[in-house]
């Protein structure tokens, strides 16, 4: 099963963040509204529209995801690595999340 | 150094006033994301993957300590406390808020530092070699005309919407450091017959996805009349050059199209007019210029020092180090510090906060209050007494700073990759990190000599992977990350671009792929052979035939 969410980044500081399902931005995919259908994936691109123009994210596009064993991850390695951020964490030396 | 004039100071708080108003106007609203892009652009200020990324301007490559600790002290306060070379003497931010950058931009300037043209299709920052002012094989210190040049290029009215980026490299050595035959212009000082000092101009280098070496388009430039032709070369290329698809877009494109005599007849016919109402240098400014870029108050005496060789015998490893990391001065007595920025397993280029204090305080007791960043991610100190280096040395080691592998294959180039960059098609620092793990016996890599690796995560070729004795390109294939090897590149004054050697290696593979090149050309080499000599002279199929005979 493949589902879509939206991705985008904060425009006060270009973090990525995610359409929630309360029509709110979050930095964590957990909080992400999920398209099942084509219909439901237009919709949430017009949300995120809407959030272009009122300043909130910037450059929004759907992310494909897939079910990964039971909990849904990005179909595509950058977006997994937009998800888990660069794999090595500076303050500890040591890779963050699985991004491969 | 050189220090801004009043309108230096005047034009760079003019525009972080301008950024500032810019920003506010973007977040109430005002302006839309199309309307700010490009003057957010204008000053340096990417949004990457994961946050917005700033690249400042180091001109030329040289910066003070007070600079060194600004920038710093921009990494522990607008960062996440660390700061990365880049492969054009620049350094970058990777996690810096749109709401903070003005901010940012105020406190360069403070320093006299900025992001302006850092981006967009101008001309942008002038590099030069890393040893200006210092190489022992230099004619004359080629800063002088890369600051002229930047006083020249900056906010030029007429060349700041070029068909496409424009990189200009200066070197006034024998040794080409500066990888002037991948720039759009390399000029290299030379003397005439006469024994006049001038510039061979060389137009249309560049990487990217059609890498292309520059030409030589006049042997000899007198010095006077750098400006009135880099004018009509730029004049040309405004007039001629594509502006219909941006990847045919750069002069080189243009002389490849045209072909180089016929560059050369154009640009020496606008230069004839350009230069009847060109206004001359002023030789008074000139010197005032050169000045800034004097010998600093070395001691004559250094000469005569004692004790390094004591040291060299007492400490290995500090031998190692200053047999690959130190450099001739053209002073006697003192020598050029490399700092090399790629730890074992390391971010190559990365610095931290910490670290970049400490190489200030360094260069503060040791070069003359003098560093430089270098094309190839590392730092240099270029003017240190010969007896300090065991203590510069210590210093450098305190902070993780003193690995002694210049210009060895743990001295990878690498850009970030898609590990922060948007227009990346495959990460590099993994790569990189994994390739100095498994090289990171010195003393093999001190066998396998001279080899220089370079990676770029996409075809833009930002880890200048064209050039590499070794290159690696990182590409995706249906939805996975793959790498090209390409052999027996070269950015130095042989310049070649590399050869694709056959199909790419999965990211699992890519490392042991290396390491069949670097033990075929261990089996092969004649004694003394640098790699790319041997790559040279055995030619692709020995190494194609190892790396694909385990596929």
């Amino acid at each position: 099963m493949k589902l879509d969410i939206v991705s985008a980044n904060r425009l006060t500081d270009g973090r990525v963040v995610y359409l929630t399902r309360d029509g709110g931005w979050s930095e964590s995919i957990i909080d992400g509204r999920t398209a099942a259908t084509e219909e439901e994936s237009s919709t949430l691109l017009a949300d995120a529209e809407r959030a272009v123009a009122a300043g909130i994210i910037v450059s929004p596009y759907l992310v494909s995801m897939a079910d990964d064993g039971g909990t849904f991850t990005p179909l595509h390695f950058r977006e997994r690595i937009r998800l888990f951020g660069p794999k090595t964490d500076r303050a500890t030396g040591h890779p963050v999340g699985r991004v491969a | 150094m050189y220090r801004y004039d009043e309108f230096d100071h005047a034009f760079v708080h003019q525009r972080v006033a301008q950024f500032r108003d810019q920003v506010a106007r973007r977040l109430t609203g005002e302006l839309s994301e199309d309307d700010f892009k490009p003057l957010r652009l204008m000053n340096g200020l990417y949004l990457q993957l994961h946050a917005y990324m700033l690249r400042v301007a180091i001109p030329y490559g040289t910066l003070s300590s007070r600079q060194m600790r600004r920038l710093a002290y921009i990494a522990r306060h607008y960062d996440k406390g660390f700061g990365h070379i880049t492969t054009r003497q620049n350094i970058q931010y990777n996690w810096i808020q749109l709401t903070q950058a003005p901010d940012l931009l105020a406190e360069l300037a403070e320093v006299e530092m900025h992001a302006i043209q850092t981006s967009g299709n101008c001309i942008r920052n002038v590099t030069a070699d890393h040893f200006a002012g210092a190489a022992a094989d230099e004619i004359e210190d080629p800063r002088v005309w890369c600051e002229i040049i930047r006083q020249w290029s900056t906010l030029h009215p007429e060349f700041s919407l070029l068909p496409r980026k424009f990189k200009i490299a200066v070197s006034g050595a024998a040794t080409d450091r500066a990888a002037l035959r991948v720039h759009d212009i390399g000029l290299q000082l030379c003397r005439n017959d006469g024994g006049e000092v001038g510039f061979e101009v060389m137009v249309g280098g560049g990487q990217g996805r059609t890498p292309m070496l520059a030409k030589t388009i006049r042997e000899f430039l007198p010095k006077a009349e750098l400006l009135s032709y880099l004018e009509s070369i730029l004049r040309v290329y405004n007039q001629l050059g594509r502006r219909d698809n941006i990847y045919k877009a750069r002069v080189k494109i243009l002389v490849h199209e045209i072909g180089t005599e016929k560059l050369a007849e154009m640009v020496e016919a606008e230069w004839r007019q350009v230069r009847e109402g060109f206004t001359e240098l002023p030789q008074d400014e000139v010197a005032r210029i050169g000045r800034y870029f004097a010998r600093p108050p070395f001691d004559p005496a250094a000469g005569s020092d004692t004790g390094l060789d004591a040291a060299r015998h007492a400490d290995s490893a500090f031998d190692r180090w200053l047999e690959q990391n130190v450099d001739a001065h053209k002073q006697s007595g003192y020598a050029i510090a490399t700092i090399s920025l790629k730890p074992e397993g390391g971010v190559p280029g990365d610095i931290d906060a910490e670290q970049m204090e400490a190489v200030a305080d360094l260069a503060e007791h040791f070069s003359f209050d003098e560093l430089r960043a270098t094309h190839q991610q590392n730092l240099v100190l270029p003017h240190v007494r010969k007896r300090d280096l065991y203590a510069l040395w210590q210093g450098l080691k305190a902070h993780g700073l003193a690995t002694a592998n210049r210009g060895l294959i743990g001295d990878i180039i690498a850009c970030p990759g898609m590990d922060y960059c948007s227009l990346a098609t495959a990460r590099s620092i993994p790569v990189a990190q994994a390739i100095s793990t498994r090289f990171q016996d010195l003393a093999r890599q001190k066998d396998i000599g001279d080899l220089r690796l370079n990676i770029s995560g996409c075809i833009n070729a930002c880890g200048h992977h064209h050039v590499g004795h070794i290159g690696i390109l990182g590409l995706e294939k249906k939805g996975v990350e793959n790498y090209q090897i390409t052999l027996g590149g070269r950015a130095d004054g042989r310049a070649a671009i590399g050869a694709i050697v056959g199909p790419a290696f999965s990211a699992d593979d890519i490392v042991a792929a290396v390491e069949r090149v670097v033990d075929t050309y261990l089996d092969l080499r004649q004694t003394g052979e640098p790699f790319v000599d041997a790559y040279a002279r055995l030619g692709r199929e020995p190494f194609k035939e190892r790396l694909y005979a385990a596929h």
